[in-house]
């Protein structure tokens, strides 16, 4: 049951070509430190579900920027200028979700549902692209959009113990929640010292630590 | 308006929209202009704003020795969280958005049309942005009001016949809202309800391509 591990040995468990769920909005909620580690051992073709593509320089911007990343699927990028000539290159390939779908899809993936229905995007470039696909039902017209699994989940967290229960702070928890049940291993990058088994609340767990695989220490590399 | 008075433009959609919400509402404010809206809002109000990052009860940006890294808005500005205030995962937040529990959201717009369609987040063969949360936003929002200035930078209309940007949404707005006009959208199409005190009817509508309906009486609008 030992969970912690150094941010290499825990970097090792991800292969190319991997899917990665990665936690963060603003990069607050990212675990910009295991990106580091990517970038450092040379992932490549990696492919990455995230919230947003975060700004020039850290975080999953940056994994981007290195060219370890094969496929975005994204809501947002406005704030990393190099994606439209990435894509213009050939180099990156992007498909975009609303980010309401896009968690749906997730949660989708780890609870078991068949997928996403939703009217979002009805009449608009995800139904142009096939990003959803129209469908009637219920006397009404929905995108459908398929669950979204990953290999990987990689998360950052406030506060921990042992076990892997993790609890977030503020706007932290974001995407990272939902991406926690969605992936075959899950790495959580964890602030705070982390703690004892029985010394977290019970009522303030965001995932039990059931869902969490590895846990790398803050400010230990 | 000349260049000079086009921040006092911004702040008078902004303080007139304000005047839009009613007690006990909960909404969501777009990044830019729409998020002027929050410093107008009455004092005497209990307005709730959400964030869709995961916050009911955005505050104002707080003093320097008491920013909270982990705690931004939808615009990545370090917030405060009201008294009362929550944070959820952003499953739930959408969900708030979605699922029809937001009395207003406020947005930008970079065209809008006559069947409120709004068009908000990118332009045909310009850089690629993405839609974030907005399609969400409008989808499910019990109002959708539009803050836009009346035309773009180049003088061209912004509130069109039919958008030929790519859509946020169809059908979906239901008020816009410039330094010239509040224009509610209708069944008949878009109807002129107010005017600033600043213009006429014929400016409005040379700087309109869509076709008004133009009422016997519009109300000339006052802001505090």
């Amino acid at each position: 049951m030992k969970k912690i591990k150094s941010l290499i040995e825990a970097v090792r468990e991800i292969k190319d070509g991997d899917i990665l769920h990665i936690g963060g909005f603003y990069n607050v909620g990212t675990p910009d430190l295991i990106i580091d580690e990517i970038i450092t051992q040379g992932r490549k073709d990696l492919t990455v579900v995230t919230c947003e593509a975060g700004t020039s320089g850290k975080g999953i911007a940056k994994l981007v920027e290195s060219g370890c990343v094969r496929k975005l699927i994204i809501s947002w990028g406005g704030n990393l200028t190099c994606l439209t000539s990435m894509v213009e290159n050939g180099q990156l390939e992007i498909e975009f979700n609303p980010q309401g779908t896009l968690v749906e899809r997730i949660r989708a993936a780890g609870f078991g549902l068949g997928g996403v229905l939703t009217p979002v995007g009805l009449g608009t470039i995800i139904e142009e692209k096939r990003w959803g696909e129209r469908v009637r039902l219920n006397g009404r017209d929905w995108l459908y959009h398929t669950p979204l699994k990953a290999d990987v989940t990689l998360s950052e967290a406030y506060m921990a113990d042992e076990f892997g229960n993790i609890v977030f702070r503020r706007t932290q928890n974001n995407f990272n929640q939902v991406m926690c049940t969605a992936s075959n291993l899950v790495i959580a990058y964890v602030v705070k010292p982390i703690m004892k088994i029985g010394s977290l609340d019970p009522d303030i767990i965001n995932v039990p630590g059931n869902f969490v695989d590895i846990l790398v220490q803050g400010g230990a590399t | 308006m000349n260049t000079k008075t086009s921040i006092n433009a911004k702040e008078f959609i902004a303080k007139r929209i304000a005047m839009e919400c009613k007690d006990g509402n909960l909404g969501n404010l777009g990044a830019g202009l729409p998020g002027l809206v929050a410093q107008f809002i009455p004092k005497d109000l209990n307005i709730w704003l959400h964030s869709e990052n995961g916050i009911i009860g955005v505050g104002p940006k707080p003093g320097e020795e008491s920013v909270d890294i982990y705690c931004v808005d939808s615009s990545n500005k370090f917030c405060t969280i009201l008294p009362g205030g929550s944070t959820f995962e952003s499953s739930f937040s959408f969900g708030i958005a979605r699922g029809g529990h937001l009395d207003f959201t406020v947005l930008g717009a970079l065209q809008v049309d006559e069947e409120g369609n709004l068009a908000n987040w990118g332009i045909p063969g310009g850089k690629i942005i993405g839609m974030g949360g907005a399609m969400d936003l409008v989808s499910g929002a019990k109002r959708v009001i539009v803050a836009t200035e009346h035309c773009a930078k180049d003088g061209s209309p912004k509130i069109k016949k039919k958008c030929d940007y790519p859509l946020t949404g169809e059908k979906v707005v239901d008020l816009i809202v410039t330094e010239l006009a509040v224009i509610e959208v209708s069944e008949n199409g878009l109807v002129l309800k107010e005017m600033a005190p600043w213009t006429i009817v014929e400016e409005i509508v040379n700087k309109t391509e869509a076709n008004l309906v133009i009422p016997e009486k519009i109300r000339i609008t006052e802001v505090l």
